[in-house]
C-alpha cells in the first residue's frame, strides 16, 4: 500500500498517453478525409468502371440518295487470362490463321504491364481486333473449345465505293493530340482523319453512352452503380448527305486515271461541289480495319502523294483562266472598255521583255481576246493599271486596288470549304513585291501575273469557284460538300452570296468571251447542240510541259454546273481540259454520256501521262 | 446493482452497436437481398457473438467477485497449459496454430490467456507483502507477463503476443522505474530513426548517414537527459553537454564547410568517451546510476549496429522489404504496401460524413482486406466518414480515461492493478489497430476491441472488462467491512 500514493500521479501520465494518441489519430484522419481529394478519386478509379458504349457513326449518302459510307460489325478476340484452361492452341491459331509465335508473342505482350498497364488476369484483354466476319466465322465455330476467350462486337467504317476517298476521308484511333484537344475521346476511340470524316466529326460522332458498373478489387463486375441511375444511353451519330453525284465522281476519276490533277465541279446557284477529283486517288476501303496502319505508311511513301488532295491542297498557276478575272478588274476600274484593243504581235513587247502569243488577228477588242486567249492584251491591261498615276498615287495602290479584287473573287485565302486542309493559293500583295524586287517595281516587272503565270496560285477549288462566280455574274457561295446534316441546319456560311468587286455588267462581257470562246475559239471542242457552254482554256507553264487548265460553265444563261479541270503536264488547254470539261457537263446535265462522248471518255481514261519518278 | 459501473456499459453497448453495423458495412455485398440477422452471414453469426457476450457479462457480474481472486493462480496455470498444448491442437489457418475447434466453432486460447494472466498478475502484485523495487519481485512479475507471450509466439501468433506488452503501462503505474518504460521507448525510436533514415544524407553531405546521426545524436542526448534527471551532480552534465555538443557541432561545420566526412566517427568517439567518464564517475562516487546510464548509452550504440546488420546481413529479402515498407521507405502498391493504400484510399474518400451506412464502394467491393476483422476501421472511415471515425475514437477514450477513473477508485491494489491491466491492453489494441489502419503504426493483425468479427475476441474483451466492473461494483463492501 506504501507505493499507492506515491505513484497515483501516474495515472495522469497514462490519460495524457491516450489522449495524445486519439489526438494524434484525430489529426490523422483529418488530413486523410478531409484535406484532400485524392482518396476519393482513387477510391471511384477502384470501384467504378466506366464502361463506355459506343455509339453508331453516321452514315454517308451522295447527293441522290446512294450510300457511300456505312458501318460493318467487326469482332474483337477478347481472353480472360485466368479462366483460360486446357486450350488446344495449336487449334486456336489455326482457326484465327495466326502462327504459334504470334500467339505467344500476344500473350506476353498482354500480360506486360510496361504496355498494358490495366492488365488484370480475372478481366477481359484484347487479343485480336477488328476480324472481318469471314476472319472470324471459323473461330466462332469452335469458341466454346476455347474456355476464356471472347468476342466483342465493334464496327468498322465500309465503303460501298471505291470513289471519293479524298472527300470521305477516314477514321482511325486518336492520337494525344486528339486526346488533349477534347475530353470526349480516350485512348482508342476512333476519330475522322481526313475528308469529311474529319470536318464533320463531332455531327458524325454521335455522343458516347457510358454505364458505371461496380468493379470488385479483382476486377469482377459486381452490377450496375445505384441500379443504373447514372448511366447514359449513346445517341447515335447523325447521317451526312453529300453535295457529290456519286456517278459524275465516277466519271471524274475514270478521266484522271494515269493523270495528276484534279477536276472539281460546283452547282454555281448553291456553292454545292458536285464532285471532286483528285489523282492520283486511292481506294478507301484499303483504310480500314487492322490494315490502315499499313496501307496508310505505303500511301504516304508514294512519291506521287495520293493522300494529297490536289483539288484543294494543289497550288497551280491557273495560266489563261486567270485572264478572266483580270478582264473584270480593268473592266470595273475603267482601264478599259469593253471595245479597248491592245497590239499583240506575237505577244508583249516592251523594251526586252517579251510575253510571248500564239498568232492571232491584231489589234482586238476584249470579247474575241478572251475567245483567243490574247497574252498581250492582259499584259497591257495590268501595265495601264499599275502604271495609272491619275488613279492610283503609287504603284503599291494599285497593287492592292488588284489584290482586292483578286480577294474578292475568293483567292488568297481558303474559300473555306467543309473539308480539312484547304490551302489559300497565293495572290501577291505591294508589300511581297516591295520584299522581293525593292520599292522600284513597276507593271513591268510583275507582268505575268495578268495571263495566270508568275506569283499567281490558285488550287483547282478556286478555280472552279471562279467559274461559278463568272455563271452567277458576280457572287459566289462558298463551296461545300456536305449538303444536308440528318437534323441540323446547314452553317449560314455555306448559304450566303459572296459577291466580287466587279459588277453584273461587265461579268456579262466575259461570259461573252467565254461564250465565243465555245463557238469559235479555244474551246470550240467544248460546244455542243444541247446546250450553252461558257469555257475558258489555260496552258499554265511551268518547269516541265505545260499544264492543261480549263474553267467553264453551262448553260449560259441558266448555269447548272461550273467546272475547273487541272491536269498536270497535260500540255494545251484544248488537249485535256476541254474535252473533259465538256464530258463532266454533259454528264452532269443530260444524265448521261452519249454513245461517242462515252466513248472518247473511254479513250482518255487509258491515256496516261507518263511523269517519271521524282516526288511529286 | 447499484454500485455498478452504467457509464462503462453504456460505453460497451454503444461500441458494440456502432462495431455490429461495421460488421454489417464490411461483409454486405451489392445486391444481396438477404437479411443482416440472417445466420449464415457474418452479421447475423455476429449478432450471436454479442447476444452471448451480454449473457456472458450477466454470468460474470452475478459471480462473487472474491471468486476471481481465489481461483486467479488455477486460471493462469490453466491457460497456460493450454496455451502450450494448442499448437499440437490446432489447425492450421494461414500459418497461425491458435485455433482449436470445438464442435462447429474455433476458439483462440490466446484471446482469453489475457484476463487469466491479468487477474494473476493482479493477485501477486497485489499481496501485501509485494514491493515492485525488489528485484525477485520485479522478474516474478516480468515472468508472469512473458511467459503466455513466448507460448503465444509458438503459436505464431506474433500480434497477439506482442498485446502483452501493454501490461508494462500497468507496471509502470505500479512504480517500475520510469526509466525502465523511457528505454524501451528508446530503443523503439532508436530502431525506428536508425532504419527509417539509413539512407538519406545529412544536409547534403553524403558521407554521413542521417539515420546514424541522429540515432547517435539522441543517444548522446538521451543520456544527458538521464544523467539531469536521475543524478545531482550538475557538472559533470555540463561536462557531457556541453564537451559533446560542441565537438559533434564544430565537426559537422567543419564537414560541411571544410572537408566532408563522415562525421558519426566523431559522434561515436564522444559516446565512448561518455561510457568512459561515466563509469569513472559511477566509481568515484559509488553512485551505480552512472554506470545505469553508461549501460544505456552502450545498449543503444549495440541495438543501432545489430539493427544495421539485421536489416542489411541477417533478414531475407522479402522481409527487408516489409519492414521497409511499413518505415515508408518503399512504395508498393501491389504487395505489402497494398493493405495498408486501399485502408487509406477507403477511409479517405469517406470525407466528413462518410457515404453513409452500406454505402462504401471499397469495402464492399473488397478493396480492404481483412476488412471485417484487423482492418475494421475502414468501414468506419468509408460509411461513416471523419464524424463517425471521431465519435469511435473518442468514445475508446473515453472508456480508457473512465476505466483509469475506476480503477484508481479501488480500495485494493489487486483490483486496482487489474483494472490498469484491462485498460492497457485496450489502449494497446486501439493505438496499434487503428494506427496500422491509418498507416501510422506497423502492420501488426489484431483487433480492434468490440468492432472486429469473431466470437473469441469479443468474448475475451467482454471478460476483461465486466470482471473489472464486478470487482469495482464490489469496492464498497470491503471498505463496510
Amino acid at each position: 500500500m506504501a507505493n499507492d500514493r506515491q505513484y497515483s500521479n501516474r495515472k495522469y501520465v497514462l490519460g495524457i498517453i491516450a489522449t495524445l494518441i486519439v489526438a494524434l489519430y484525430l489529426i490523422r484522419l483529418f488530413s486523410l478525409q478531409l484535406m484532400s481529394d485524392d482518396f476519393k478519386r482513387n477510391a471511384d478509379s477502384n470501384a467504378f468502371l466506366r464502361r463506355i458504349q459506343f455509339p453508331a457513326r453516321g452514315a454517308i449518302r451522295d447527293r441522290t440518295g446512294k450510300l457511300l459510307v456505312y458501318n460493318q460489325p467487326a469482332y474483337d478476340i477478347m481472353v480472360v487470362m485466368s479462366e483460360m484452361k486446357d486450350v488446344d492452341t495449336l487449334d486456336l491459331c489455326q482457326s484465327l490463321g495466326i502462327t504459334r509465335e504470334i500467339f505467344d508473342r500476344r500473350m506476353e505482350e498482354i500480360k506486360d504491364r510496361n504496355r498494358n498497364p490495366g492488365y488484370s488476369s480475372y478481366t477481359q484483354q484484347l487479343f485480336m481486333n477488328q476480324l472481318s466476319a469471314e476472319e472470324f466465322s471459323t473461330f466462332q465455330e469452335k469458341l466454346f473449345r476455347f474456355p476464356g476467350f471472347y468476342i466483342q462486337k465493334r464496327s468498322i467504317r465500309q465503303y460501298a465505293h471505291p470513289n471519293g476517298a479524298h472527300i470521305l476521308g477516314d477514321v482511325g484511333e486518336v492520337g494525344p493530340a486528339d486526346i488533349e484537344a477534347d475530353n470526349y475521346y480516350q485512348s482508342g476511340d476512333y476519330i475522322g482523319k481526313l475528308g469529311v470524316e474529319r470536318s464533320y466529326e463531332r455531327q458524325l460522332r454521335g455522343e458516347k453512352g457510358v454505364e458505371i458498373l461496380l468493379r470488385d478489387a479483382r476486377g469482377r463486375i459486381k452490377g450496375n452503380y445505384q441500379h443504373g441511375k447514372f448511366d447514359r444511353s449513346p445517341v447515335p451519330g447523325k447521317n451526312l448527305t453529300l453535295s457529290i453525284d456519286l456517278e459524275l465522281q465516277q466519271l471524274g476519276e475514270r478521266l484522271m486515271r494515269g493523270k495528276l490533277g484534279s477536276i472539281v465541279a460546283i452547282e454555281p446557284a448553291t456553292g454545292e461541289v458536285l464532285c471532286m477529283v483528285s489523282s492520283p486517288t486511292y481506294d478507301p476501303r484499303i483504310m480500314v480495319g487492322r490494315q490502315r496502319g499499313r496501307n496508310n505508311r505505303l500511301l504516304t511513301a508514294d512519291p506521287m502523294k495520293p493522300l494529297l488532295n490536289r483539288a484543294i491542297m494543289g497550288q497551280y498557276p491557273p495560266g489563261s483562266t486567270f485572264k478572266t478575272s483580270q478582264a473584270l478588274t480593268f473592266l470595273e476600274e475603267g482601264i478599259i472598255t469593253p471595245q479597248t484593243t491592245y497590239p499583240c504581235s506575237h505577244g508583249f513587247h516592251f523594251g526586252r521583255l517579251t510575253v510571248g502569243c500564239h498568232p492571232h488577228a491584231s489589234p482586238i477588242p476584249l470579247i474575241p481576246t478572251i475567245a483567243t486567249s490574247c497574252n498581250g492584251y492582259f499584259c497591257w491591261g495590268l501595265y495601264y493599271m499599275l502604271g495609272n498615276r491619275k488613279k492610283y498615287a503609287t504603284v503599291q495602290e494599285a497593287m492592292t486596288t488588284w489584290k482586292d479584287y483578286m480577294v474578292s473573287m475568293g483567292f488568297g485565302y481558303p474559300l473555306g470549304i467543309d473539308l480539312p486542309g484547304e490551302k489559300r493559293g497565293l495572290i501577291p500583295n505591294a508589300d511581297f513585291y516591295d520584299k522581293h524586287l525593292g520599292k522600284s517595281w513597276n507593271g513591268l516587272s510583275v507582268i505575268s501575273i495578268a495571263i495566270g503565270q508568275g506569283e499567281v496560285n490558285l488550287t483547282p477549288l478556286q478555280i472552279a469557284n471562279l467559274g461559278a462566280t463568272i455563271a452567277n455574274r458576280g457572287y459566289y457561295i462558298t463551296p461545300h460538300v456536305v449538303k444536308e446534316v440528318q437534323g441540323e441546319e446547314l452553317d449560314t456560311i455555306y448559304k450566303t452570296r459572296h459577291y466580287t468587286k466587279a459588277s453584273r455588267q461587265n461579268y456579262e462581257v466575259v461570259v461573252a468571251g467565254m461564250r465565243q470562246a465555245v463557238v469559235g475559239g479555244t474551246c470550240h471542242a467544248a460546244n455542243n447542240p444541247w446546250y450553252e457552254v461558257c469555257g475558258k482554256t489555260g496552258t499554265a507553264q511551268n518547269r516541265g510541259q505545260d499544264h492543261s487548265v480549263f474553267m467553264g460553265f453551262a448553260p449560259k444563261d441558266d448555269p447548272k454546273i461550273a467546272v475547273a479541270v487541272y491536269v498536270e503536264n497535260g500540255g494545251w488547254g484544248a488537249t485535256y481540259g476541254v474535252p473533259f470539261g465538256a464530258l463532266i457537263m454533259e454528264k452532269y446535265i443530260n444524265g448521261k454520256l452519249s454513245p461517242a462522248s462515252e466513248e472518247k471518255a473511254e479513250a482518255f481514261a487509258n491515256r496516261t501521262i507518263s511523269y517519271g519518278s521524282t516526288e511529286r | 446493482m447499484a454500485s455498478l459501473d452504467w457509464v462503462t456499459i453504456v460505453i460497451y453497448i454503444a461500441l458494440l452497436g456502432l462495431g455490429w453495423m461495421s460488421v454489417c458495412g464490411a461483409t454486405y455485398d451489392f445486391g444481396q437481398e438477404g437479411n443482416f440477422f440472417d445466420l449464415s452471414t457474418r452479421s447475423g453469426m455476429q449478432i450471436v457473438w454479442i447476444a452471448s457476450s451480454f449473457l456472458l457479462a450477466g454470468v460474470l457480474l452475478a459471480v462473487d467477485e472474491r471468486y476471481y481472486d481465489t481461483f486467479a493462480y488455477a486460471l493462469y496455470l490453466g491457460f497456460m497449459v493450454l496455451l502450450l498444448v494448442t499448437p499440437f491442437l490446432a489447425h492450421d489457418i494461414k500459418g497461425s496454430l491458435s485455433w482449436i475447434k470445438i464442435g462447429k466453432f474455433s476458439l483462440q486460447p490466446a484471446e482469453f490467456a489475457k484476463f487469466a494472466t491479468a487477474l494473476c498478475v493482479a493477485k501477486y502484485m497485489g499481496s501485501n507483502d509485494f514491493d515492485i523495487s525488489k528485484r525477485l519481485h520485479f522478474v516474478v512479475s516480468c515472468f508472469l507477463i512473458l511467459l503466455p507471450m513466448v507460448l503465444i509466439v509458438m503459436q505464431k501468433e506474433t500480434g497477439s503476443a506482442l498485446v502483452y506488452f501493454a501490461f508494462f503501462l500497468m507496471l509502470y503505474r505500479e512504480g517500475m522505474p520510469g526509466a525502465v518504460l523511457f528505454t524501451g521507448v528508446s530503443a523503439v525510436i532508436f530502431f525506428i530513426v536508425g532504419v527509417r533514415f539509413s539512407e538519406d544524407a545529412l544536409w547534403g553531405i553524403h558521407a554521413i548517414s542521417l539515420g546514424r546521426f541522429l540515432v547517435f545524436l539522441f543517444i548522446w542526448l538521451f543520456a544527458v537527459g538521464l544523467m539531469r534527471v536521475y543524478t545531482h551532480h550538475l557538472p559533470a552534465v555540463m561536462h557531457v553537454f556541453l564537451y559533446g555538443g560542441g565537438l559533434t557541432l564544430a565537426a559537422l561545420f567543419f564537414s560541411k564547410y571544410v572537408i566532408p566526412f563522415d562525421i558519426t566517427w566523431v559522434q561515436l568517439g564522444v559516446c565512448i568517451s561518455m561510457i568512459v567518464y561515466l563509469i569513472y564517475l559511477a566509481i568515484k562516487h559509488h553512485v551505480i546510476r552512472y554506470a545505469y546510464i553508461a549501460l544505456f548509452v552502450i545498449g543503444g550504440l549495440g541495438l543501432h549496429y545489430s539493427a544495421d546488420h539485421l536489416l542489411n546481413h541477417t533478414l531475407q529479402a522479402h522481409q527487408r522489404t516489409r519492414i521497409r515498407v511499413l518505415l515508408g521507405m518503399e512504395d508498393d502498391p501491389r504487395g505489402v504496401g497494398y493493405n495498408v493504400i486501399q485502408a487509406k484510399i477507403a477511409i479517405g474518400s469517406g470525407g466528413l460524413r462518410g457515404k453513409g451506412f452500406l454505402n462504401g464502394t471499397q469495402t464492399k467491393l473488397k478493396y480492404v482486406p481483412e476488412q471485417e476483422t484487423d482492418f475494421i476501421f475502414c468501414t468506419v472511415g468509408e460509411e461513416e466518414g471523419f464524424l463517425g471515425c471521431a465519435v469511435v475514437l473518442l468514445l475508446f477514450l473515453f472508456l480508457i480515461l473512465r476505466l483509469i477513473h475506476l480503477a484508481e477508485r479501488q480500495p485494493y491494489a489487486s483490483g486496482r492493478i487489474y483494472g490498469y491491466c484491462v485498460l492497457s491492453i485496450f489502449l494497446f489494441h486501439v493505438f496499434i489497430n487503428v494506427g496500422m489502419v491509418l498507416g501510422l503504426t506497423p502492420v501488426i493483425g489484431i483487433p480492434l476491441p468490440f468492432f472486429s468479427y469473431g466470437g473469441s475476441s469479443l468474448w475475451g474483451f467482454t471478460i476483461l472488462l465486466f470482471i473489472f466492473l464486478r470487482i469495482d461494483a464490489g469496492r464498497n463492501r470491503f471498505v463496510r467491512a
